[in-house]
């Protein structure tokens, strides 16, 4: 098995700041086969794993999003009608008997394959990312489990296929719904929260490295200031990266330079009308205050 | 790490210590877990530490308690701790809860509780009567026992029996109040009722003989239930009353949730939903050892408040606090908190055992701080009063 902290070094080349527990979590998922489910508030970066995973592995990522209403038919395979149609019209002709016909028409190449088909067969294991898992129906979450343990999938028309590569599976849930204990079960599971000081400024510089230094810091101070004050929606890492692409287009030096502009640029942070009234001026200056 | 010489041996005592602490794990996790320290590069602490965490936790609530449990079973010699540092307050004295006891309290511990009260001294002739008139058995006798049992504060309720039959009531209410709650119909094109109005006003160009006929049934508008339960020890008589509530709504009711605070918030409709009513009551006394004495109701609804409310309340939701709202922590903290949820539930009822006493006026602080932000404030110490609660909820 990897060693977590290579991992963790290979992570950071790519440009993606792990904590140990994340990158030991990675090293296991894939040495034991076994799915990675990732909780955790929007924006710290859950799905962003994942991508970055397939890069160091330097394999596809097939994306699966997640939403209410999902079914087996948007996630394994659908027959492409229309060309199946069409074959038929363009086979009317010929003195095809109806069993051939219907052997061509219900081959594979009028098979689409959606995420989960296409996951299980790839030559080389692909990454398979399930997005917010937690927006799916609970029936959704059983056929996966599945899916999940058995690596197969049968069509009717076709037969059972197979995997021909274990995918790396990667879960992402935010929390709107809590997940069945069977799932849990099934999967190693990462608690991903708010990176500490020092991790999210080198986060930050890994994305910003022509940035001010100080400036940089100051930016990070401040919004791990800002996630301690009572906001609906606490800003993620997405946000902090928005912001700080934000203040070094305005040409920021400093923070406290121009208070206004300052207080205008907090829309990248704060989502919702209370958390924009929630950060008034004053609060703004007493924040910079601990930051500077 | 003592992981070198028996490895195994004491694999299965952590894993014992675990699911001792409320951890999902058995025999698969225990190999699993072994195999890990096999495949690791540098079994060292970290290593160890990390690998087990992501393997043996599944929720957020084991993810932070780990560390705690993996360094007093490791580092302290196998001890178990019930009660992580981090909830350790000043006033805090881990006890077990004893309002899940499988019986409801032994006759000679009744003593001192009977003495504490002064209307207890009333619970053992009303359990005999229960008792005299169920043996001589006719329906109408029966349904006119359900009367009396309804009407007694629960409190004073200790009678096997009785308590059985209380059971049963607040089941059958609970129940009851899930049907009450979708009465209206909209019309839908295979209802099984015949909308008669409708039917009638669509037909009038036919001169009215009724060819089209226009259907309705209940809406599948799902009510939304959240209950938080305060099992602080002020609480002990009714709890039990209470979390039998709970679950009768739990076992039939797709979306309810139910939650126990006391000194912390925890989650137990999982646990409630188990069929075997004391393999719950075993789960639940395992899942709230270690809370200590002393209520934080405005801590633990700022917990439910970040932690849950998001995903547990919409715009559809009816929060019911049932507490008595002796709070030690300070009104202000828990009117901000009540606010907070107000804001996000459709209808946030409180019940109170102690308003079914004579004379009683919601002066504690922690209650008067509450009021403002209750749509609707109940007495709850009979199953009449929880009866009640149907009309306010078929309301929504």
């Amino acid at each position: 098995m990897q060693d977590y902290q290579d991992l963790q070094q290979q992570l950071a080349n790519a440009g993606y700041i792990a904590e140990d527990s994340l990158a030991m979590a990675l090293a296991l998922a894939r040495t034991m086969k076994r799915p990675l489910l990732l909780e955790g508030e929007a924006g710290v970066g859950k799905t962003e794993i994942a991508k970055v995973l397939a890069a160091i592995l330097d394999t596809r990522l097939i994306r699966l999003q997640c939403y209410e209403g999902l079914d087996a038919g948007t996630t394994l395979y659908e027959w492409n009608y229309q060309r199946q149609l069409l074959a038929i019209k363009a086979h009317e002709k010929d003195d095809a008997s109806a069993e051939q016909i219907e052997k061509q028409i219900f081959s594979e190449a009028y098979l689409l394959r959606r995420p989960l088909l296409e996951a299980i067969s790839q030559d080389t294991p692909p990454v398979l990312l399930i997005d917010e898992i937690d927006r799916a129906d609970e029936e959704f979450e059983a056929f996966l489990l599945e899916i999940l343990s058995d690596f197969q999938i049968t069509i009717p028309e076709l037969g059972t296929i197979a995997a021909t590569s274990v995918p790396h599976v990667v879960l992402t849930s935010n929390g709107t719904r809590t997940l069945s204990d069977a799932l849990r079960r099934r999967c190693l599971y990462n608690y991903v929260d708010y990176p500490d000081e020092a991790k999210e400024l080198a986060i930050l510089r890994a994305h910003q490295p022509d940035g001010d230094a100080d400036l940089l810091g100051h930016v990070v101070r401040f919004v791990q200031a800002l996630r301690k004050e009572d906001l609906e929606k606490t800003p993620g890492i997405a946000e902090t990266l928005d912001w700080a692409a934000a203040l070094i287009g305005m040409d920021f030096k400093r923070l406290d330079s121009d208070p206004q502009a300052l207080q205008a640029s907090l829309i990248c942070l704060l989502k919702t009308e209370r958390d924009q009234k929630a950060v008034a001026p004053e609060v703004t200056r007493r924040l910079l205050g601990k930051v500077a | 790490m003592p992981v070198e010489q028996a490895p195994s041996r004491r694999m299965r005592g952590f894993m014992a210590h675990l699911r001792y602490n409320g951890f999902n794990v058995g025999p698969a996790e225990t190999g699993d877990a072994l195999a890990l320290l096999g495949l690791l590069e540098r079994p060292d602490e970290a290593a160890t530490r990390f690998g087990l965490r992501t393997m043996l936790c599944g929720n957020r609530e084991q993810w932070d308690r780990f560390d705690d449990l993996f360094d007093s079973y490791w580092h302290g010699h196998g001890l178990r701790t019930k009660q992580p540092a981090r909830f350790a307050d000043g006033n805090t004295q881990p006890k077990r809860p004893t309002l899940w006891d499988k019986v409801l309290p032994p006759l000679d511990g009744d003593a001192s509780a009977a003495a504490s009260t002064t209307t207890a001294s009333a619970a053992a002739p009303i359990g005999r009567d229960t008792d005299e008139d169920a043996q001589s058995g006719s329906g109408r006798l029966v349904a006119s026992d359900e009367t009396k049992l309804r009407r007694t504060d629960l409190r004073t309720l200790h009678q096997p029996d009785a308590v059985a039959e209380a059971e049963r009531v607040a089941e059958t209410l609970a129940r009851a109040m899930r049907y009450r709650l979708n009465r209206r119909r909209r019309p839908h094109f295979r209802g099984p009722v015949v909308d008669l109005r409708r039917t009638i006003r669509r037909n009038m160009h036919r001169g009215g003989d009724p060819l089209d006929l226009v259907r309705r049934r209940a809406p599948d508008r799902p009510v939304n239930i959240v209950v938080l339960l305060d099992v602080s020890g002020s609480m002990k008589f009714y709890s039990r009353y209470f979390l039998l509530f709970v679950r009768g709504l739990l076992s039939r009711w797709l979306r309810a949730d139910a939650y126990l605070f006391h000194t912390r918030l925890a989650r137990v409709t999982d646990v409630l939903r188990e069929q075997d009513p004391l393999k719950a009551l075993d789960r639940l006394s395992l899942m709230t050892q270690g809370f200590g004495g002393g209520t934080h109701i405005a801590r633990s609804l700022r917990l439910f408040n970040e932690r849950y409310a998001k995903q547990a309340i919409d715009s559809r939701t009816v929060v019911i606090v049932m507490s008595d709202g002796y709070d030690t922590d300070p009104p202000e903290a828990l009117a901000t908190e009540l606010a907070r949820l107000k804001k996000r539930a459709r209808r946030l009822v409180w019940l109170n055992p102690l308003l079914g006493w004579k004379d009683y006026e919601p002066v504690a602080r922690g209650m008067a701080a509450a009021m403002p932000h209750i749509d609707h404030f109940a007495a709850a110490h009979t199953l009449d009063a929880l009866a009640a609660l149907e009309d306010e909820l078929a309301r929504l």
